[in-house]
């Protein structure tokens, strides 16, 4: 189902609760399909004994994956035209975290139609972990 | 990071799209994705970003033979350098989508450097930020997504208090 110019306006939302008490596994399953095997994200020992954080915590990647479930569910399959995001906070097991977009604009560009979003996730405390923005494109 | 050859796969997509929990049919079932506006299964989003699985030399990746800095016998398997900063971490990302891929494609990777900048960090001391621009194509030659990633490394481990 695709968004449509005519019915979305400034200030619209979508928001959907992206992991719900995120767990070790779910990491080692995102470096494993990734393919970034850094061991802060997987390996307790070092990261508590080497690295110096105090346990393993989400690859950046895998919170901005989560977040794009969220724009994917809202503005379509392979509508998608630009995401970006600012990872600022680390993200750690146990989290749960909710991402929100909200409409900035509803534009059109030769002929097509697009809408602008803006988008954040927050962990269960309300600490923003990403912070950034989408651009889909949209129907008539 | 460069790769010369990244195939994209339906199992690929389907491990990637499980591990970011998302069970939409598009990315497993070639049947249902067939209706879909797509007409195909595609990739998630950030996908692009296993292509570190096709770079034969990425460093995030143990090798056999080689020391890796995970923990075996020891917490480390290497011998930490001078000062023991607290690494590095993603600090940006951002995609274009010219348009999304899907099984079949063969892309290939190509990077070039962007900025570099220096900040002082309330909660981690000196960061040193580092972009770069990757380009994604297709077996075509004709632009698929163009990622650009900001990586930052920090003095100390990120203060958590």
């Amino acid at each position: 189902m695709a968004l449509s110019a005519k019915s979305l306006k400034v200030g619209d939302t979508h928001q959907e609760v992206v992991v719900d008490n995120l767990t070790r596994t779910q990491l080692v399953q995102y470096a494993g399909a990734s393919g970034d095997y850094n061991p802060i994200h997987t390996d307790e020992v070092y990261t508590t004994q080497v690295a110096g954080y105090p346990s393993v915590f989400a690859h950046g990647m895998l919170s901005m994956g989560m977040t794009g479930k969220m724009l994917t569910n809202y503005v379509g399959d392979g509508r998608l035209a630009t995401f970006g995001v600012r990872f600022t906070r680390q993200v750690w097991p146990g989290d749960t975290l909710t991402s929100t977009a909200t409409v900035q604009a509803i534009r059109e560009e030769d002929g097509t139609h697009f809408v602008d979003l803006a988008v954040s996730t927050i962990n269960q405390d309300g600490t923003e972990v990403a912070s950034g923005y989408a651009s889909a494109r949209i129907d008539a | 990071m460069a790769v010369e050859q990244f195939p994209v796969e339906a199992g690929h997509i389907m491990l990637f799209a499980r591990a970011i929990g998302d069970t939409n049919q598009i990315y497993h079932d070639a049947n249902y994705a067939r209706g879909t506006e797509p007409g195909s299964v595609i990739a998630p989003p950030t996908f692009v970003q296993a292509s570190a699985q096709f770079n034969p030399d990425y460093y995030l990746r143990p090798k056999p033979g080689q020391p890796w800095f995970g923990s075996g016998k020891e917490p480390t398997g290497v011998a930490r350098g001078e000062g023991g900063g607290g690494g590095g971490l993603h600090a940006e990302q951002h995609y274009i989508y010219h348009r999304h891929p899907k099984p079949g494609d063969v892309l290939t990777a190509t990077v070039k450097p962007g900025k570099t900048w220096e900040k002082q960090g309330r909660r981690s001391g000196r960061l040193i930020f580092t972009e770069s621009i990757t380009e994604y194509r297709d077996q075509h030659g004709e632009l698929v997504v163009t990622s650009r990633g900001v990586g930052v490394t920090t003095e100390r481990p990120v203060d958590q208090s």
